[in-house]
């Protein structure tokens, strides 16, 4: 079975418009913000981590038509029937998010820097080209992005690679770059020219020397 | 999702399109959270406590003092600059979606955009919640290829000779867009100066307008905030 992403919208036409909000608008219903607060506090419990929460939400079949707090609560559903929390035996949390630990644990988060594993293979301004090839499962670089040159600019250190975390296969850390191309690398000379250049954050194993 | 629950309009974007019935959603919401209380996962008092955080400690004025102190303070702006992750920790702003940092600056010649097409990575910490639009598939899917188009949405217009800068944020690093401090407004205190920065000019989809532009809803609201408990 092969694995596709519903989320990744870059580049695609998408009908609709963009409606703008004032600030201080947050929740359009009730149950909005509890669904927020239900996912940030089962974060702590280690039922799943960030890359699987996004596998999860991305291969909703129904992702394009749900509005983004209803991906979040079909996500934790269809999370929860995953990993057996409805069955005889649901896994025991490693920790329980109290209110009175509420504002340390927001306040300290969850860095996804670790120590590398071997020196960076790319070097600041260098040309590389990102793969072509689609993975059969979860990724972060997005099809707008693959088989294009562009030049590193940024070399973040080494952080969790979501290929192997959002599948239960280790953190493996990888060297990650924000990679940035010319508009024209990616979209062709499209009218009107834009004027723009775009970066994606890159993982060294999407990326080979140009 | 059950069939009477599909959506007839589902052509629209999520912004358009009118909410399904909320009883049946609430329904749902409610009994989760009571399954998830039931089987010792989660703490129903936790939740009201991250909502209160989310709706009046942690949002774009957060950010906005960021960005008046950096044109205030020339030093500060080299930190933000160079390692934005601690000049931003050390206004004590840290944490969930902000643990990787890093401030783009825009100029007379660049204007930045910040966006996440694969799903709605946004920096928590310094700007709250993402707002509806963001997280929408018309933003994020022209955000990359239209940004012009996009920016008109918003009332913005940038002559050709400003290049556009745009951000996907694929991985953990959250981009925080620092936005050119207006003319007229040497004589304006670092406070002051924070109720100009709106949330969408540290996305890029806004510019920082004057003193005198700002004098209403904006300014209002960044009042309100404030003064939260």
């Amino acid at each position: 079975m092969s694995y596709h992403s519903n989320a990744d919208l870059g580049g695609q036409n998408v009908p609709g418009t963009i409606v703008p909000e004032p600030e201080g608008e947050l929740f359009h219903a009730p149950w909005e913000p509890r669904v927020m607060a239900l996912v940030v506090a089962m974060g702590p419990t280690g039922l799943s981590n960030i890359d699987m929460n996004r596998s999860v939400r991305e291969t909703l079949p129904n992702y394009r038509d749900l509005s983004y707090y209803e991906i979040w609560l079909a996500a934790l559903e269809k999370l929860l029937l995953q990993k057996g929390v409805l069955g005889d035996a649901p896994p025991a949390p490693k920790q329980v998010l109290r209110a009175d630990l509420v504002a340390a644990v927001i306040g300290k988060g969850s860095p996804a820097s670790r120590p590398p594993v071997g020196p960076a293979r790319y070097a600041l301004k260098e040309r590389v080209r990102t793969v072509a090839a689609q993975p059969e499962h979860h990724t972060r670089l997005p099809a707008y992005a693959r088989g294009k040159v562009g030049v590193v600019e940024r070399v973040h250190g080494a952080h969790v690679f979501p290929d192997t975390n959002s599948q239960g296969l280790g953190e493996s850390p990888q060297w990650l770059y924000t990679v940035a191309f010319d508009e024209k690398e990616l979209w062709g000379a499209q009218e009107p020219l834009q004027h723009s250049t775009i970066s994606v954050d890159a993982f060294e194993p999407y990326l080979e020397p140009a | 999702m059950s069939e009477h629950e599909h959506d007839p309009h589902s052509g629209h974007s999520h912004a358009e399109r009118p909410p399904r019935p909320a009883s049946a959603l609430e329904t749902r919401v409610r009994a989760l959270e009571a399954l998830l209380t039931e089987k010792g996962y989660i703490d129903p008092a936790a939740l009201d406590v991250l909502i209160d955080a989310y709706q009046t400690k942690i949002g774009p004025r957060n950010g906005a003092r960021v960005v008046a102190r950096a044109w205030c303070d020339a030093e500060f702006r080299r930190w933000l600059l160079t390692d934005a992750t601690a000049a931003i920790a050390s206004m004590g702003f840290t944490g969930r979606q902000a643990e990787h940092m890093v401030a783009v600056e825009n100029t007379p010649q660049v204007h930045n955009l910040v966006v996440c097409t694969l799903c709605s990575c946004y920096p928590w910490a310094v700007l709250g919640l993402p707002p509806t639009w963001y997280k929408s598939a018309p933003y994020r899917a022209r955000a990359v290829k239209d940004p012009r188009g996009v920016l008109r949405e918003f009332g913005v217009e940038l002559p050709d000779t400003i290049h556009i800068r745009i951000w996907d944020s694929t991985a953990e690093v959250r981009y925080l867009v620092l936005p050119q401090r207006p003319s007229g407004t040497e004589h304006l205190s670092e406070k002051e100066l924070a109720n100009l920065v709106t949330r969408d000019s540290m996305i890029g989809t806004g510019l920082v307008g004057s003193a005198a532009d700002m004098a209403g809803s904006a300014t209002g609201m960044a009042d309100s905030v404030d003064s939260a408990p």
